[in-house]
């Protein structure tokens, strides 16, 4: 059957596994979701038989943990332990090599002229494809494009899965990640395990993603199909029971005195765990390095934290010693500023701050306590 | 290649194990590389030949825990231009800093059959106490690496690359599940200096602070922390007392704690 645009159609869990494979023969490398060290990462993906079939997950602040899942899905749990930032803007990247020439240097490669793969990003959630989109935004901005970012990103295929659970410290609902997938996907699945079936609602929403729907085995959506996965991100987001407050930019304007910033800086462990899961957070540093004869240097950017002294050191010394500038740094730049710089919030409510900060510092809840403190605008 | 004179390079050695020199000698590949470009002037543990001083570079290994090795120190010092610390040792007395939180005489009798012939300082202590130091690199054993780059960056007149903040920002680079989280495991990479590369946490372990503090330890929220995780005062003390036990933050946060 040949797919559109739009048009719902139903496959198999095993037609999934020729997906994978024929995008692998396409010379398309498969990222997604696999289990490793106890929890689930996105790695390159040979097959079905690779993911988290069964596996279900829990998590709270400071705490994840891998669970068996009740009903046998391959996507039963909720969302990998880092996003796909790594893939579409790894840790490390090299910007260019050079080599003495003369008095001067010879640049012999840099980033702009590298021909990175193209990929496939398989189980991506909404509010990871909200924080795609919140990159696309800071790295597409007129004057400053990302070369690298934006070679990698240009050949990434999208496979979205839309979320029918959340977990404790989901709260897309409220962030406007999520849970329903909205935006630009090229496909996008409701996995739908009932009676013994296993299928997957799909969904083509590009004409790559059509094309690829057009060469698996697949037959028109039921109503019945259509309502259980209609109802799957409207149950996820039911289950959410953290919320951002949606006066977040105020309070944090009206919050920059605020005593509050030196309680969590009691907590804190500057550790940079929150920025570095966060899907959104896209701070680097940049770092010189030469052989040993001089005669050869590179340049690299690294992924850098605002929570490091090193990231605000200017000639002169740090600007921001202390935990409590730092921690409100990062609080106010995604929850507030961003919205004056990007037109966004770059926060998407995936609440992987929460599970992974160490301490569980909760974001949502140090709103809370900032409002109370006195950052409300005083008409409640 | 610019001309450039080779500069000597000595390696010192004070209370120690040697493993950090070693990891000079574990360079390898690279070993070749530096010998040409620097001029191995110094150093015991791998040639008798000795050239002698001044040096453009010392690296220096071990604590400082004799009356000899005050003076010692002193002597390095004035022959170097340029003296850079290698290991917990070096940099903060090392694991024999254990020693400090007791009177070393009691040990001296337990230990030796003739304690009239020791002559030892009561603390294990850090070279900067004793003169100055221009570069400190960490570890227990130090990075290979890091060794590398900081020889390379001296060599050629730039600042190392060596980051002075959480172990958790390499763990996490490095695409690691944190411990802690997924598996109640105490770790204190979060108040550790990075520079191992994410060692334990790679095989499933926490982190056991071989780089010291890091640039802001937040001692008494890691504490708490493991506290929590069910960590007793005398466990969170030990936690703490380590390598690094006499460095600043971890032997404050460690005389905190015991039981
Ligand atoms: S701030 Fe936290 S909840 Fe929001 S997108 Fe980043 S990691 Fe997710
Ligand atoms: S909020 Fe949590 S994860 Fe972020 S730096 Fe502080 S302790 Fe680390
Ligand atoms: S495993 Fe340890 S070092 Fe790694 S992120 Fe967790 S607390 Fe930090």
């Amino acid at each position: 059957m040949r797919a559109s645009i739009g048009d719902k159609v139903i496959f198999t869990h095993a037609e999934l596994d020729r997906l994978i494979a024929l995008l692998w023969g396409d010379g398309i490398p498969v990222v997604g979701p696999k289990v490793a060290d106890g929890a689930v990462v996105y790695e390159p993906l040979g097959g079905i038989g690779e993911m988290p079939w069964g596996w279900s997950d829990e998590s709270g602040p400071g705490h994840y943990r891998l669970v068996a899942g009740e009903d046998g899905a391959l996507f039963g749990y909720s969302l990998g332990a880092q996003g796909w930032k790594r893939h579409l803007y790894p840790p490390r990247q090299n910007l260019f090599r050079a080599e003495r020439a003369g008095r001067g240097f010879r640049i012999l490669r840099s980033v702009g002229d590298d021909a990175s793969p193209p990929m496939a990003f398989l189980g991506v959630r909404a509010c990871e494809l909200t924080a795609i989109g919140v990159l696309d935004r800071v790295f597409s901005q007129e004057g400053f494009e990302e070369p690298g970012y934006r070679s990698r990103r240009g050949k990434v295929i999208i496979i979205a899965v839309e979320c029918a659970r959340a977990v404790g410290t989901c709260f897309c609902a409220s962030a406007g990640g999520g849970p329903a997938v909205d935006g630009r996907f090229d496909i996008k699945l409701n996995e739908i395990v009932e009676d013994g079936g296993h299928v997957f609602l799909a969904v083509a929403g590009s004409d790559t993603g059509a094309a690829l729907l057009s060469r698996l085995s697949v037959v028109p959506a039921s109503d019945a199909q259509i309502i259980i996965a209609a109802a799957q991100p409207v149950e996820a987001a039911r289950q959410q029971s953290r919320r951002m407050d949606a006066e977040a930019p105020g309070i944090l304007e009206r919050s920059l005195e605020s005593p509050h910033w030196d309680d969590v800086a009691g907590r804190c462990l500057t550790c940079g765990n929150c920025t570095m899961v966060c899907p959104t957070c896209f701070c680097t540093t940049v770092e010189d390095v030469t052989d040993l004869s001089g005669n050869h240097a590179e340049r690299w950017r690294l992924w850098d934290s605002c929570f490091t002294i090193d990231y605000s050191h200017i000639a002169g010394g740090a600007l921001r010693q202390k935990a409590s500038s730092r921690y409100r740094q990062w609080l106010t730049h995604k929850l507030s500023t961003w919205h004056r710089q990007f037109g966004m919030s770059g926060c998407v409510g995936c609440g992987r701050c929460i599970a992974w900060c160490p301490v569980g510092i909760d974001i949502t809840r140090e709103i809370e306590s900032l409002r109370k403190a006195g950052g409300s605008d005083g008409t409640d | 290649m610019p001309d450039r004179k080779r500069p000597k390079l000595a390696v010192w050695k004070f209370s120690s194990c040697d493993g950090c020199q070693l990891s000079l000698l574990d360079c390898e590949l690279e070993l070749l590389a530096v010998s040409e470009a620097v001029e191995i002037a110094y150093f015991l543990e791998a040639t008798r030949k000795v050239v002698k001083g001044p040096y453009d570079i010392s690296l220096v290994e071990g604590s400082i825990t004799t009356p000899h090795d005050v003076e010692a120190i002193r002597h390095v010092r004035r022959q170097s231009r340029k003296l850079i610390t290698i290991g917990a040792c070096a940099t903060a007395g090392g694991i024999q800093a254990l020693r400090n939180f007791k009177d070393v005489k009691d040990f001296i009798d337990l230990v030796y059959a003739h304690p009239e012939y020791i002559d030892t300082l009561d603390r294990s202590s850090a070279v900067s106490e004793h003169v100055r130091v221009d570069f400190e690199l960490r570890g227990c054993p130090i990075n290979k690496h890091q060794l590398l780059e900081v020889l390379n960056a001296s060599l050629n007149g730039r600042r190392p690359n060596v980051h002075p903040h959480a172990e958790c920002v390499e763990c996490k680079m490095r695409g690691n599940v944190c411990v802690t989280v997924a598996k109640s495991e105490p770790c204190l990479g979060p108040v550790v200096h990075a520079g191992c590369g994410g060692l334990c946490p790679s095989v499933g372990r926490g982190c056991f602070g071989c780089f010291g503090p890091m640039e802001t330890p937040n001692t008494v929220a890691m504490a708490a922390k493991l506290a929590e995780m069910g960590l007793d005062g005398r466990d969170i003390q030990r936690r703490f007392r380590g390598f690094n036990a006499y460095a600043d933050a971890f032997r404050r946060e460690s005389e905190v704690h015991g039981g």
